[in-house]
């Protein structure tokens, strides 16, 4: 069995504050991290490796700094890792991030390939969808469990309020959520091999078969107009008075405004 | 693509059970309010099975067209049998812009669509404008966990897509005295185009209600302490019949159900009233909660940047602070 994860290595928005003056990021000093949700999609794909010996890829698109997610990656039990990394990739929207990544995938055979749900920088849940309608198969996102039964894959597919149970047939894509699973550690073994035994592949635009027009900033049907932080709302009042006295306070506030 | 044929504004209108979404109605609202604008037509897609008697709601929530997909496959959502029926409709009726709320459903629907028609998509838009000059879709959206506002645009393809949360929008007032077309659509589907299979549907919090419809919501932070010490701001909320909230924090420390969490990765909720009790107010917190009418913030930390946004605040220890508050309600009714 052929598993192909897409990981993205982003910025651990957690991490990341804003300069009360001047309304910025501040973002120096940021750690970069696997996306939970992707990581969550490999310590999947490495449960199914242990159980019945899947063979793992973990393929990135990104700037050459990647590289050390990937090793993460292959550090925690992945046995290939693809680095997309091309100039023409940069400014990429979703759809041309899919583009990308499926015509990678295209290159490779797979059975099952898993996405993150959803990246902490850009919260968009897209790209995994996208992949999937590229390369034509089924779909199944918000993954909460995953197994294998019959050489069909047994899923519980999360929503607002519920759950469906899904049986779908490979290849299909799935995208996972960080409620799924605890990722493993890196073991000590496994970052020797990561460093010295396994090597990332590096594939530029000449490793893939795309329409070149479809891809980077030009080949994006969406395009930033401006981003900016919000505007600080003006703070109300602020006591510090001893709680009997905030009780009053707030029931005063509380009847000025007619909610009681 | 020429783009001076696509025209209009279409709504995508989710049901489960045969329910019509919540967040549906709030995009027909937004909807008719951009159709105006752009002195167009407003449209809603509406997909599902026996489904028919239900069209005329969306007419009386701002629609001027329904199209109705009623079909057996598609009484349930499922991946392909919803993009291939949209995918049609969207390239017959050539609309100049697409809503879809942006559910577990929605965001799994929109990116396939936008994919096979070959468009852009933006993604959990929190205000959408038409530029006075380009008649383009202004689509605003918080990124970098809710740290930063990005607008984007789709200049050279159409539609121009967008995924728009829950609880942002404002529906209008339901009103049986307008009038719209209810359009039968035929699709044919058959069951190969299911692709997976549905062994069992569970709903699991059907009986609880929901923090996004409540008025008053009390939220616990970190400060809260420990699972046990959230029964006051139960009993606090129960005085003003309201719900129990949580940060991420919370959720993750398993003192309330994910269900119940605020935030950027959580719920976007606008009550009139909001207790952030013991929430130091982080971004992605804040993203989810900030539009709330009356904010009252109780924090030991006077520097806690929930304080920011906060109409009252309070620098003081929630857990004698609460107390003393359902006291003096408890007094303030009796005088009522």
């Amino acid at each position: 069995m052929n598993i192909i994860v897409c990981i993205k290595q982003v910025p651990d928005t957690n991490e990341v504050r804003l300069d009360p003056k001047t309304g910025t990021l501040i973002r120096e000093g940021v750690p970069s991290i696997i996306n939970p949700d992707d990581k969550s999609g490999l310590e999947a794909a490495l449960v199914l490796k242990d159980k019945i010996g899947a063979k793992v890829t973990v393929l990135t698109m990104g700037p050459p700094q990647a590289d050390l997610a990937l090793r993460e990656a292959l550090a925690m039990g992945a046995d290939r890792a693809i680095l997309l990394t091309d100039r023409a990739f940069a400014g990429s929207d979703t759809l041309a991030t899919s583009s990308v990544l499926a015509s990678a995938i295209r290159e490779m055979d797979y059975d099952l390939i898993i996405a993150g749900r959803q990246a902490i920088d850009g919260d968009t849940a897209q790209v995994g969808p996208q992949i999937a309608e590229h390369l034509d198969i089924a779909q199944i996102s918000y993954v909460e469990e995953l197994e294998l039964v019959d050489k069909a894959l047994v899923i519980k597919r999360a929503f607002e309020g519920g759950y469906f149970k899904i049986k779908a047939q490979m290849p299909c894509l799935i995208t996972t959520l960080t409620e799924m699973n605890t990722p493993r550690y890196m073991s000590v073994s496994g970052i020797f091999d990561a460093y010295r035994e396994k090597e990332v592949e590096k594939w530029t635009s000449e490793n893939i078969t795309i329409n070149k027009e479809t891809i980077g900033l030009n080949g994006s049907p969406t395009k930033v107009k401006k981003s900016f932080t919000k505007g600080v709302k003006a703070a109300g009042k602020k006591y510090e008075v001893d709680h009997k006295e905030a009780a009053k306070i707030i029931i005063e506030n509380l009847k000025e405004k007619y909610i009681i | 693509m020429n783009i001076s044929e696509y025209k209009g504004v279409m709504v995508f209108a989710e049901q489960r059970d045969g329910e019509i979404q919540k967040v549906s109605l709030e995009l027909l609202g937004e909807g008719r309010r951009l159709a105006d604008e752009l002195k167009t037509d407003l449209t809603a897609i509406f997909l599902g099975h026996d489904i028919r008697n239900k069209a005329n709601e969306l007419v009386y929530y701002g629609a001027d067209k329904v199209v109705v997909a009623d079909h057996e496959i598609l009484k349930t959502y499922m991946t392909e049998p919803y993009t291939k029926t949209m995918t049609k409709m969207v390239n017959e009726y050539k609309p100049d812009i697409i809503l879809v709320g942006a559910t577990a459903f929605g965001r799994d629907l929109a990116p396939r669509v936008s994919a096979r028609v070959a468009t852009g998509l933006t993604a959990d838009c929190t205000s959408l404008e038409v530029d006075k000059d380009t008649s383009l879709l202004l689509m605003t959206r918080p990124a970098f966990g809710g740290n930063i506002m990005a607008t984007i645009i789709c200049p050279d393809h159409r539609p121009q897509m967008s995924t728009v949360r829950a609880g942002v929008m404002l529906k209008l007032e339901r009103d049986e005295s307008r009038k719209g077309e209810i359009v039968d659509y035929s699709i044919s589907l058959s069951s190969d185009d299911k692709r997976v299979e549905i062994l069992e549907i569970v709903n699991e919090e059907k009986t609880k209600a929901n923090i996004e419809d409540a008025n008053i919501l009390v939220s616990g932070g970190r400060g809260v302490g420990k699972k046990e010490n959230f029964d006051i701001l139960e009993k606090l909320a129960h005085e003003f019949k309201g719900l129990v909230s949580g940060s991420r924090a919370t959720v993750d420390a398993g003192w309330v159900d994910r269900s119940q969490q605020v935030g950027q990765t959580g719920t976007t909720v606008r009550p009139d009233l909001y207790f952030a009790c013991g929430i130091s107010g982080a971004i992605q917190h804040l993203a989810g909660m900030e539009e709330s009418e009356f904010i009252i913030a109780i924090n030991k930390n006077a520097e806690a940047p929930i304080f920011d946004v906060a109409d009252l605040g309070i620098v003081g220890d929630l857990h004698k602070v609460i107390p003393a508050v359902i006291e003096e309600l408890k007094k303030a009714k009796k005088e009522a």
